[in-house]
């Protein structure tokens, strides 16, 4: 399938044939062939050939010892004659299934017959004509240059094949590599084609290649701003080279060139790169930079001198300066150049960019079309930008808002909460090593995911925490060292390399909107998941009683307890929830990300600045804390994008900045319940 | 005054003591003044565990007087040795390019030699240029200087934005946790202009010193290390026992209280913050310089929150506790994840110690929180409390 579509890539043909392909093509039904006519058209030859053989047989040198230079003249040869069965010769051709049969140089295709033997095809009529014995008759086998030359005049052909997918294959194969003569084919065949689709694949490609190669400059020019809305890469690619620039110079106005600016030394250009311009062309004296200095005085080294200073003075600049100066006098160096000489030089002569088509009305068409696809790609990053912070911010938020309730409930902040988002992903992985379905596997570790890190977190804060309350300095470290030990429990069991957690099929892939934007599906999910959890904890905080109940501990315990509610039973219900929320971020993070014991540590920092940006204790503070740092580190990585160490670290700092003016987060509690 | 100071300090004058003695030993037993019992490595691991109990005592100034859980002083640890490292790797270079270049035809300029040592020493991250900030690299002092200013400076900057804004308690834990994230993936960008993760190595030569061997100069470091540490624990004891003592120790008892009573809390506490970061510091200096590699790993916030272990397990409050902490764990530490731990066979499991001894720090840390919150020293107090009574 490939082969012929990369030699279709490489196109020499020549217009006439595609006009007359699309002529042959249309009579294939009159498949039968006159004899008469034969007769007509090749009186010397016996009137046992049939047409296509007859002309075959004018330029039997040319079929047999083919060439790319010889080739055309086969070709227009067999299109001239508009016979229906010359598309198959040729097909048949470049895929070297003609042969010549020795005796009296006629060609036929063959067929496999008994033993040794080959059934003859007649080329004309499709029929077998006899047999012949292997030694007697020779494949055809031209080169691939020949071949390309085949295929190239088939894509006009093939662009008004009843087959959809030949149609589809011969535009892919010009939109690979486009040829002048595609235009005319391509646009005949528009008002023929049936498939909306595929029509409206061929305007476009109309309109690239028109960009190129349309006869007038008007209808490039038309062509050209066509595209000004246009995101697609192909688009871009047949405008570039319009604007491709090279740095030139000339004395007085530059003439005969299509300048795109002029260009002032030390502005536009540096005014040693232009000088050295002017020195490659031998225009100027080269004796400019330390190092060449520095040459020309080890090249003139006597008796331990050079010009009168002794060598191991030279370990100043000042001294080599001094020692060069004296060489210019004796003749041995050119003269050094100074910035002064350097400016009158280049005072001389106008430097400018010139573009390399000729063509001025073009090429300024074609640098607006740019600039303006340039803007419209920036606004389309830019909203990919928004959805690129959306998902992050969906991510941070899973990974927080455990730790934000918890930390609102019970004043500790959890350091093993990294952990729970491991055993969350470590939960899925082994899910999907008993259950080999991953629509199904992924399921069932969601809830399980929950359980197992909510029972984790229960038993921490009954075994742990509980007895640190009121020291939430040393829960911080206690909660540390249960995550380093887990930590390390987790790579002693599952070792330390990356565990994958594969997304059910579903998931793969990306929604695309344009060139531009596209978000994968996985991230998609992820963010649902968000919302749903958004919600859910909405919902459990202030539509049920144990919400009631979280929201009066948080506030304040000793007066909750008072009033009937248990806060040991609270603080035991929200650290599994927090925890078991936790696991399920953990399950989702593991999708797009390897499972390997630090996957938590990466997140908990993160987690920790939502927290303290978002404020304690509110679902609605932690959705305004990852939403501004996962925007954050959008958008520092879009003016950095090659280093995002660097963005982690302006973030950190601008969250460090941002504490000074809202020390207790965006969303802070007031009044009563604010007290520590 | 002096009498007072060590009467209100009996742990001074013992320290000094059992710290004098156990130098001296390692010196008597080591490979360049004495019997060769103890292989250079050895003085090494001795060297640099007294930097690391340094910096300890720094760590219970802040939090176990204070009450301020900095989980940033291993930064200002590394910053130090980032700063004498500088020195150390250029001067070193320097000696190297000229050296190399003793055969050219021509003298080589100052700008030629600069250049060259550019290229050595960036050469790892693609650059060839020294960056800015090593403008001042090649001098001794001013780099001395700046193992002092740069970490204090970043303290008291860091320190006054926070404590002006009241961020405590927690809070302030993670904040500082988010300067040591933030600075130590800084220094993991290649184009900080401090060789990114490859970090400054090749600091256990000491330029001018070549001749010497490194048993030699692992006994001088040690001396130092000792010197530096003695003088810590006097400076530490000096400053706690006195009324700026007291201050302190109220405000982590009861910070509003204190307020309340006219003291300016937050200067104190910027006090103490930025003092103890220069003490990290100058312990960082000493400490690379015996370790040879400074890079940004050991920057990461984990070594903080050791740093807060190591104190913990030894005792907050007091300072001979974070020296038995320091000390404690992270030879215990070195010993276990060395490899020189005998395998524990339990039948049907062998622990190996490489691994599970994480798991073991860990828990173990859960359990000197829960049951012994003074750590060990508390329990050493217990037991001397109890003979007297």
């Amino acid at each position: 399938m490939l082969r012929p579509i990369l030699i279709a890539a490489f196109l020499i043909a020549t217009s006439p044939i595609f006009a007359l392909a699309q002529d042959s093509s249309a009579e294939t039904g009159a498949a039968s062939v006159s004899e008469e006519v034969i007769v007509d058209a090749t009186p010397e030859t016996p009137t046992a050939l049939g047409p296509l053989q007859a002309i075959l047989q004018e330029h039997r040198n040319e079929v047999a010892k083919a060439s790319r230079r010889t080739v055309d003249e086969v070709i227009d040869a067999v299109r001239a004659a508009k016979l229906p069965q010359g598309l198959t010769f040729l097909e048949r051709w470049g895929d070297r299934e003609l042969w010549q049969r020795e005796e009296d140089g006629l060609f036929f295709f063959t067929e496999k017959a008994d033993g040794q033997d080959l059934t003859l095809i007649d080329i004309d009529t499709g029929e077998a004509v006899g047999t012949i014995s292997k030694g007697d008759i020779k494949q055809l086998k031209p080169n691939s240059g020949v071949r390309t030359v085949i295929a190239s005049s088939l894509v006009a052909s093939q662009l008004e094949d009843p087959d959809p997918a030949r149609r589809r294959q011969a535009l892919d194969a010009i939109e690979r590599r486009a040829e002048k003569e595609h235009l005319e084919p391509l646009r005949a065949s528009i008002e023929t084609e049936e498939d909306p689709a595929i029509k409206a694949r061929k305007e476009r490609l109309l309109r690239v290649i028109t960009i190129s190669f349309g006869q007038t400059t008007e209808t490039r020019v038309d062509a050209i701003r066509s595209f000004s809305q246009d995101l697609s890469l192909d688009a871009r690619a047949a405008l570039n080279p319009l604007v491709v620039t090279r740095i030139g110079y000339s004395e007085g106005e530059p003439e005969g060139v299509n300048v795109a600016r002029t260009l002032t030394p030390g502005k536009d250009i540096s005014r040693e790169v232009a000088y050295k311009l002017l020195v490659d062309d031998e225009k100027a004296i080269a004796a400019r930079t330390r190092a060449e200095r520095k040459a020309a005085l080890e090249a003139n080294i006597e008796d331990g001198t050079v010009g009168g200073v002794p060598v191991s003075e030279l370990s100043s600049q000042e001294a080599r300066d001094r020692a060069y100066s004296s060489l210019v006098d004796e003749g041995k160096a050119p003269p050094f150049v100074t910035d002064e000489t350097m400016d009158a030089e280049l005072a001389k002569y106008t430097f400018y960019e010139a573009y390399a088509d000729s063509n001025a009305e073009v090429t300024t068409a074609a640098a607006e079309t740019l600039d303006s696809i340039d803007q419209y790609v920036g606004l389309n990053r830019f909203f990919s930008l928004v959805l690129d912070g959306l998902s992050l911010a969906s991510i941070y938020f899973l990974a927080a808002i455990g730790l934000a309730i918890t930390f609102g409930v019970m004043g500790v902040i959890n350091m093993a909460h990294g952990e729970f988002i491991m055993i969350g992903a470590y939960t899925g992985y082994v899910v999907q090593q008993i259950i080999p379905n991953y629509t199904v596997s992924i399921l069932v570790a969601l809830p399980l995911a929950f359980v197992i890190a909510a029972a984790a977190g229960i038993a921490l804060e009954r075994l742990v925490i509980r007895h640190l309350a009121s020291r939430p300095l040393e829960t911080l470290l206690a909660t540390f060292g249960v995550s380093i030990a887990l930590q390390q429990i987790a790579k002693n069991v599952f070792g330390t390399q990356a565990r994958p957690l594969t997304s059910p099929s579903w998931l793969d892939g990306a929604w695309v909107i344009n060139d531009v934007v596209a978000v994968s599906y996985i991230r998609i999910a992820i963010f649902v998941l968000a919302l749903v959890f958004f919600a859910l904890l909405l919902f459990v905080l202030n539509r049920t009683r144990l919400g009631l109940e979280v929201r009066a501990v948080t506030q304040n315990p000793r007066m909750a307890s008072s009033m009937g509610i248990n806060p040991d039973r609270i603080n035991m219900l929200t650290f599994g929830l927090g925890s078991g929320i936790a696991g399920i971020a953990g399950v989702a993070i593991g999708l797009f990300a390897k499972v390997t014991s630090e996957l938590g540590q990466a997140y908990i920092v993160q987690s920790f600045m939502t927290v303290v940006v978002g404020g304690v204790g509110n679902i609605w503070g932690t959705l305004a804390g990852a939403t501004m740092i996962g925007f954050l580190q959008k958008v520092i990585e879009f003016f950095n994008p090659s280093n995002t160490l660097a963005a982690q670290t302006y973030m950190i700092i601008f969250i460090i900045i941002f504490i000074q003016f809202r020390p207790k987060g965006i969303i802070a509690l007031k009044g009563r319940a604010a007290g520590d | 005054m002096k009498n007072t100071f060590l009467a209100r300090n009996p742990s001074v004058l013992v320290f000094i003591l059992l710290l004098a003695v156990i130098t001296l030993l390692a010196t008597v037993f080591s490979e360049a003044y004495g019997t060769g019992l103890l292989p250079t490595n050895y003085v090494k691991i001795l060297g640099k565990t007294l930097c690391l109990c340094l910096i300890a005592i720094a760590m219970d100034l802040v939090w176990g007087y204070c009450g301020i859980l900095s989980l940033g002083h291993f930064a200002f640890f590394g910053l130090g040795g980032y700063m004498i490292g500088m020195w150390l790797m250029y001067a070193r270079t320097e000696d190297i390019v000229i050296a190399s270049m003793t055969n050219a035809a021509l003298p080589p300029t100052p700008d030629e030699v600069r250049d060259a040592i550019g290229t050595q020493i960036f050469g790892v991250v693609g650059g060839s240029d020294v960056p800015l900030v090593w403008s001042f690299a090649h001098s001794l002092p001013i780099q001395l200087a700046l193992v002092v200013l740069v970490p204090g400076l970043l303290a008291l900057v860091f320190g006054w934005l926070a404590f002006r804004s009241r961020v405590t308690g927690v809070y302030l834990s993670i904040l500082t946790q988010a300067m040591t994230l933030a600075l130590s993936l800084y220094l993991f960008q290649n184009d900080s202009g401090l060789r990114g993760n490859n970090g400054l190595s090749g600091l256990q030569n000491i330029p001018g010193l070549t001749d010497a061997p490194q048993s030699v100069l692992s006994i001088w470091f040690m001396w130092g290390s000792a010197l530096a540490l003695g003088l810590g624990y006097v400076f530490a004891a000096w400053m706690v026992s006195g009324k700026f003592g007291n201050v302190v120790k109220a405000i982590r008892d009861d910070e509003a209280r204190i307020r309340f009573l006219g003291y300016s809390v937050e200067a104190y506490k910027l006090f103490i913050f930025t003092v103890t970061a220069v003490i990290a510091a100058i312990a960082g200096a000493i400490y690379y310089p015996q370790a040879g590699i400074v890079n940004p790993a050991e920057i990461a916030p984990i070594a903080s929150i050791y740093l807060a272990v190591w104190v913990a397990i030894g005792g907050r409050g007091r300072l001979y506790g974070a020296v038995i902490g320091a000390a404690l764990v992270s030879l215990l530490s070195s010993w276990f994840t060395g490899g020189q731990a005998p395998d524990l066979p339990l039948g049907f499991y062998t622990v190996q110690w490489v691994d599970w001894w994480q798991v073991l720090l860990g828990l173990s840390f859960v359990l000197v929180t829960l049951f012994a919150p003074r750590g060990i020293a508390g329990m050493f107090d217990r037991l001397v409390r109890k003979d007297a009574a």
